[in-house]
């Protein structure tokens, strides 16, 4: 129940800095990205305000991306190691794929890892451990999750990869459908496509305006309106 | 002998003017301008990023980095030394205290967060409005952090005591200065340097001054943060 004396000082969905009060009263709970100063709820960083009944997150505009367990995300080869690879992927720390979570088939010892994977080599993989230091394992097993032939690789912002996909892949394939590409999006913002050049171009456009613009409403009319001038 | 009037015929308390922009460096992971009378300050964050020689890791947080520096042509006539003095390391130091405490960096272990500020032009008060820039770069960059950090050099002039101190007054034989970083939510104070003398009375207005002062500042800061997102009337 919000007493007479909770006061929301912010509007939903306005781009708040950081330390800006966001409301007063205790009837207001700090979510993600918020903190608690006394009476106050406060801005732990530049986003967007989100205002859930009570609850009130902050959705962040920018920022790198922190890995988590379980994302899915775009890597490029950077070392070979006695077994397996290490796996740069946009953020601080790099991450190791394993050879028993690289392939299913039998190497023998001592065998030439680059036949797998050769330095320089992009991937699809999956990230199945963070420790508390950001030591990371990721996985090559999953669908979907393989090495990345041809086509070109984009850096993005890492905060606006849920907006490129969209609600359950929506904008994506959106994208996808209007260009004829083929995109991969990784969750650390690297995102992967090929197809035609122009139509590669036209990809890079979009998404771009679509990190321009997401923290807006009616994004999906725009991007598809947008899309359609682009006589994609 | 009494400080009538100002050199630049400013008000007592008045600041330069000023200007913000943020996301001026398009490479960087977050930037800004800013520039307070003829002092420009421009600030560039690369990161958390990955920390070599390993050494300087820390396994339980990440860390800060400043580089101030000051351009060649940046003072007045005088060409300015390129690379580190060491008046450029102090203030780096000075401004990585001023920025730290604000700063939430637990969730990068072993990682650091580079700051690059540099000034294309200076008239007094850079370290002030570098602190100013980087605080705008930080949150560009997405940087988890408790509050916004703004400074400005507060000082006595003869007999009066003078907000936001440019060249003339700063190098003035009779008065001393005293640069304050303050976070405007809370009214922390993460800075405070003196060259000069100060009488304990003094001090204690100059912190009221400084806080008034700071509170416009943040409202600069503020607005430029704001004005690098699209607005939904830009779109539609």
């Amino acid at each position: 129940m919000a007493k007479p004396e909770d006061v929301l000082v912010v509007k939903d969905k306005s781009v708040v800095v950081p330390g800006e009060a966001l409301a007063t009263g205790m009837g207001y709970i700090p979510g993600t990205g918020t903190y608690r100063d006394g009476e106050s709820v406060q801005a732990g960083r530049l986003g967007l305000a989100s205002i859930d009944g009570k609850v009130i997150k902050l959705i962040p505009l920018s920022g790198k991306y922190l890995p988590k367990l379980n994302d899915r995300v775009i890597g490029k080869v950077i070392d070979v190691l006695l077994t397996g690879w290490r796996i740069e992927m946009n953020c601080p720390y790099s991450s190791v794929l394993t050879l028993k979570d690289a392939t299913t088939e039998f190497v023998a010892r001592g065998a030439d890892l680059t036949q797998y994977f050769a330095l320089g080599d992009w991937v699809v993989a999956k990230i199945v451990n963070v420790t508390s230091q950001k030591l990371i394992d990721v996985s090559m097993k999953g669908p979907g999750l393989r090495k990345l032939q041809g086509g070109r690789v984009i850096v993005v912002n890492p905060q606006k990869v849920p907006r490129i996909i969209g609600k359950e892949g929506s904008m994506v394939s959106l994208i996808k459908d209007a260009t004829g590409c083929n995109i991969v999006v990784g969750q650390n913002g690297l995102v992967w496509m090929d197809g035609e050049p122009q139509a590669q171009l036209k990809v890079v456009e979009t998404i771009r305006k679509i990190e321009d613009e997401s923290h807006l409403t009616g994004l999906t009319d725009r991007i598809s309106a947008f899309l359609q001038k682009k006589g994609a | 002998m009494a400080y009538e009037k100002r050199f630049d015929g400013r008000g007592f308390d008045e600041l330069r003017p000023m200007e913000a922009k943020v996301g001026v460096v398009k490479n960087a992971d977050g930037s800004a301008m800013f520039k307070i009378g003829k002092t420009t300050a421009i600030a560039a964050v690369y990161g958390p990023r990955e920390l070599h020689p390993k050494f300087l890791q820390n396994p339980e947080t990440g860390i800060l980095r400043v580089d101030y520096n000051m351009l060649p042509f940046s003072g007045h006539g005088d060409r300015v030394k390129p690379g580190g003095s060491r008046r450029s390391r102090e203030i780096c130091k000075v401004m990585e205290n001023a920025l730290l405490p604000v700063l939430d960096l637990k969730d990068w272990p072993n990682s650091v967060v580079d700051v690059f500020v540099d000034f294309p032009q200076t008239d007094a008060g850079t370290r002030c409005a570098g602190i100013c820039a980087a605080s705008l770069a930080l949150a560009d960059a997405g940087v988890a952090m408790k509050d916004m950090v703004t400074a400005v050099a507060i000082g006595k002039v003869e007999d009066k005591i003078v907000v936001d101190l440019n060249y003339e007054e700063d190098s003035y034989e009779h008065g001393s200065d005293v640069p304050i970083a303050m976070l405007p939510n809370s009214g922390k104070i993460t800075v405070i340097q003196m060259d000069g003398e100060i009488t304990p009375e003094d001090l204690v207005v100059i912190f009221a001054k400084a806080e008034a002062a700071c509170r416009k500042i943040y409202d600069v800061q503020k607005a430029a943060l704001r004005a690098k997102f699209k607005k939904q009337e830009d779109v539609s």
